[in-house]
This record gives structure tokens, sequence and C-alpha cells, in this order.
């Protein structure tokens, strides 16, 4: 045993098998995505950017419960509302705090009407803590950007809710 | 008006042999950090330029525009003396390295003395670094980098005593000429391998390199460097890598000697041999990075002078007798 190790030590056996296997590896495929040119997939579940989203009549969904205030654990969310004049309850303020938020997805499990949503956007990096302050235009923004994206990704993860 | 002429020569061939030498430093490091990336199933640096060849362009003006920053603490004349004492002499010892049978500025008498003169002064460059920073982890990387290029130099002279025996002369035309029917590499096998590994420690290559080693010594001796300076460190490191890998491929490998000396092989011109084997022996350098990891101080003090020094020296006792016995010393 001793000695098998000793002819492993003085003919580096070790290392020319590593060598070896160093030059497969040289021309296996390669892992690596070129990032801002390919994009790795994304989960259906995937939280990212936040968006508010619309029925297809242009409603917002919305119904200011307030529910998702009152779930966020890091207390980003800063809704005000008021009763409109066709007697329904709208908000007339809904901020997210994109520094607070900790990206957990409480806001979306508890929305009753799929209102806020989590999209697959995680590129909204800025220069300014400022921009990172989300008001209604900016969420409701990012809802019609992303709608067709949102659809879809609760259609597929409807079955597992 | 004779000496004006002859300056102007001169500075042309050193100018000649020294652009080649940066350019070729800036292509090895990215040659470097693509093999090991490729090991890595990584791409490597492949954005600026063609397959990200200007990678080192780029990194090295955003170097020239960083600020120098000099420690107020720090002895500034050595500080600064530091990073040029180790460019300049990694890139002086290129002077009588001959790239083919023409093309050597300095063809003297000593070419292997005078390089391993220069190799051994240029641990100043990293002494005189680590002490003039005045901080701890600089000088611990300084002092163990010291004690590891003066181990494993002993051990490389013992290797060349080597070759020297079966050539006889130190000019190192004459080595690679001594090598036309046999290069070295075959019967002092074992030295080439002793040599390799010497010369990793000597350039402080992974897995020896010990004196940056970031996990313990943040970046050893570079700790306090930055900018301009910190780049002429890396560029005087990888010049060394390229000298060690040049000497490598005149003692062992038959400098500009092709393979066989039959038709199409020894038409094409020895500087391509002769880079072609630089290349050979630096990808080696770039897989064992990859491949292996750092050796604990004590295993590379013991690996230095408890198995290289004795088996270099019973081996020069073996070639000397075996030269004498079959009486095959050079005249």
């Amino acid at each position: 045993m001793k000695l098998n190790r000793f002819f492993k030590i003085i003919f580096l056996s070790e290392f020319i098998k590593g060598i070896f296997i160093a030059i497969k590896e040289i021309f296996s495929k390669k892992k690596t995505i070129n990032y801002p040119f390919e994009k790795g997939k994304i989960s259906p579940r995937f939280r990212g950017e936040h968006a508010l989203r619309r029925y297809p009549n242009g409603e917002e969904r919305c119904i200011a419960c307030k529910l998702c205030e009152a779930v966020c654990p890091a207390q980003a969310i800063t809704i005000e509302n008021e009763e409109r004049s066709d007697g329904s309850r709208k908000t007339t303020r809904y901020d997210i705090d994109m520094l607070k938020c900790i990206y957990c997805g409480l806001c979306e499990e508890s929305c009753p009407v799929d209102a806020i949503v989590q999209g697959p956007n995680f590129e909204f990096s800025t220069e300014t803590r400022e921009e990172l302050y989300y008001n209604k235009e900016k969420l409701l923004e990012n809802g019609d950007r992303w709608e067709s994206v949102l659809a879809e990704n609760i259609k597929l993860d409807k079955p597992y809710r | 008006m004779e000496t004006f002429l002859q300056i102007y020569n001169e500075t042309y061939k050193i100018l000649l042999l020294l652009v080649p030498i940066l350019v070729s430093v800036a292509l090895i490091v990215w040659f470097d950090r693509r093999v090991w990336g490729f090991v890595q199933k990584r791409k490597g640096p492949n954005v600026v330029g063609p397959f990200g060849l200007f990678q080192t362009l780029a990194d090295a003006l955003k170097y020239i525009f960083k600020e120098i920053i000099i420690p107020a603490s720090a002895n500034k004349i050595v500080f600064i003396l530091a990073p040029i004492i180790t460019m300049t002499l990694a890139l002086s010892a290129w002077a009588v390295i001959p790239l083919s049978n023409k093309m050597v500025i300095a063809d003297i008498n000593v070419g292997i003395l005078y390089i391993f003169a220069i190799s051994s002064l240029s641990v100043y460059g990293i002494i005189m670094g680590g002490w003039a920073s005045n901080s701890k982890y600089p000088f611990l990387g300084a002092i163990r980098s010291a004690a590891q290029m003066v181990s494993y130099e002993v051990s490389i002279g013992i290797i060349i005593i080597n070759v020297l025996l079966c050539v006889g002369s130190l000019n190192l035309k004459d080595i690679v000429m001594a090598q036309q029917n046999l290069w070295f590499v075959v019967p002092l096998f074992p030295m080439f391998i002793v040599f390799f590994i010497s010369a990793l420690a000597e350039t402080n290559r992974p897995p020896f390199d010990l004196p940056e080693a970031e996990a313990e010594l943040v970046a050893g001796y570079q700790t306090e460097y930055s900018g301009m300076m910190y780049a002429m460190f890396w560029l005087g490191e990888y010049a060394n890598i390229l000298l060690l890998c040049a000497l490598g491929s005149i003692l062992f490998l038959g400098g500009w000697l092709s393979p066989v000396d039959i038709y199409p092989l020894n038409a094409i011109p020895g500087i391509f041999w002769m880079i072609f084997k630089i290349l050979i022996l630096f990808f080696m350098f770039a897989l064992i990075k990859a491949i292996v990891p750092r050796y604990r101080y004590d295993q590379l003090m013991r690996l230095g002078w408890k198995i290289f020094l004795p088996f270099s020296l019973i081996y020069v006792v073996l070639t000397a007798s075996f030269l004498v016995y079959f009486d095959l010393l050079p005249k």
C-alpha cells in the first residue's frame, strides 16, 4: 500500500490524470451565458419587478382591499383609497418602496383579484434612490408593458395555487 | 558619429525585442485567463475585440488612468522603485535569449549565468515592494516570496548543471546546437519535470502562489500597490513566466530546432518553432494553474529542500558518471 502511494507520488500520476481531465474539459461545452446578449430561463413564478394589472377593458383590477399592505413584512406598500363616482372603491395612491421590498411575493399571493403581481423583469436598477420609490402610475405602466407575459405566467401557475 | 550610429543601432535592436515581448505578454495574459476559464467550463474574456484578444489592452488602459496611491507611512523612494526594478529585471534577462539562429541581442559566452543572476535579483523587487509598503500583509508576502524563490533557485541551478554537463558551454546558442541530434528532454526527462515545477515556484505561479495567496495575505506584496505600479509588477511577473518558458525550451526542448531534421519541418523558420515551444510550455503553466490547489507553506519548503535538491544532486552525479564512463564528455 505504501509502495503504491510512493510510486503514485514519484510518477505524478494524479497530476497527469488531472491534466488529461483538464484537456477534456477544454473541449467540453461551456456553461457561460453571455448575459446582456443571452439570458437564462426564468420560472413563471419568478418574483421580479412589481406591476399593477388592468382588466381587458382598461379598468384597474385593484379594489383597494389593502391585504397586500397588511401582509407586507417589510411594510413597503402604502395605499390610500376613495369611493369613485360610480360607487366602486379604487386606490388614489399605491406606492411601493422598492428599496424596502424584500421580494417575498406575499403581496402577489394575498391579492384576491390578481392586481399586484411580480413580473419577470429584474433589470430595473437606477442611478438614484428616488427612482425606486414606485407610485401608481409607474406600477400601472409596468402592468401594461408586461401584461402578455404576466397573464401567461399566471395561467401557467394556476394549477398549483 | 560612429558611437551615435552604434547607439541608434542597439536601441533599434532592443526596441525590436522589447515591443514584441510586451505585446506577447499582453496576449499571454489573455491566453492564460482563457485556458483557465475553458478548463472550468467558462468562456473567459471574450468581449473586447475578436475572441477578447484586446482584454489585456483594456485592462492596461484602466490601470494607466487609475490613481497611484502611495501609503502615508510607506518609504516613498523604495516603494516606487520596487515595481520598476521588477519589470526592468524581467525584461533585461531577455537580452541573451536566442529566439533563432541569428535573433539574439547579446550573444555572450555566459548567457545562462547572466539569466540566472538576473532572475536571482528579481527577488529584490518583491522584497522592496513588501518592505516599503510598511504594512503587514505585503511584508509577510514578501518574506514568503523571498524564501520560496531563493530555495527553488538552488534546485534550478543544479538542474542547469545537468544540462551544462552535456553541453560543455554556457552560451545559450551552443546549448541549443548541442541538441541537434537529441533533445535533452529525452535523457534528462526527470530533470525537465523538476525544472518545470521549480519554474512554477520561481515565478510564483499556482500551485506555489503563496506570496499572493489571496485567502491569507490579501494580495501579498502587491496589496498596497495600485494603478500603473501594480500593472508593472504584473507585467514583470508575466515577462518572467515567459522567460522561464523560453529557458525551458532552450535547455530541454531544443530551442529553435525542429523536432526532426527532415524537409518540410526544417524549412519553417526557427523563430516559429521557438514560439511554438514557449506556447506549449505556457499552456502547461496555465493548465496547472487551473487544476492544482495551492500548497501549504511547509509543504512547499519540504518539496524544495528535501526532495528536489537531493534528487537533482543525485541526478548530477548520475549524469556525470554516465558521461565519463561512456566517454561522451563534450570536448
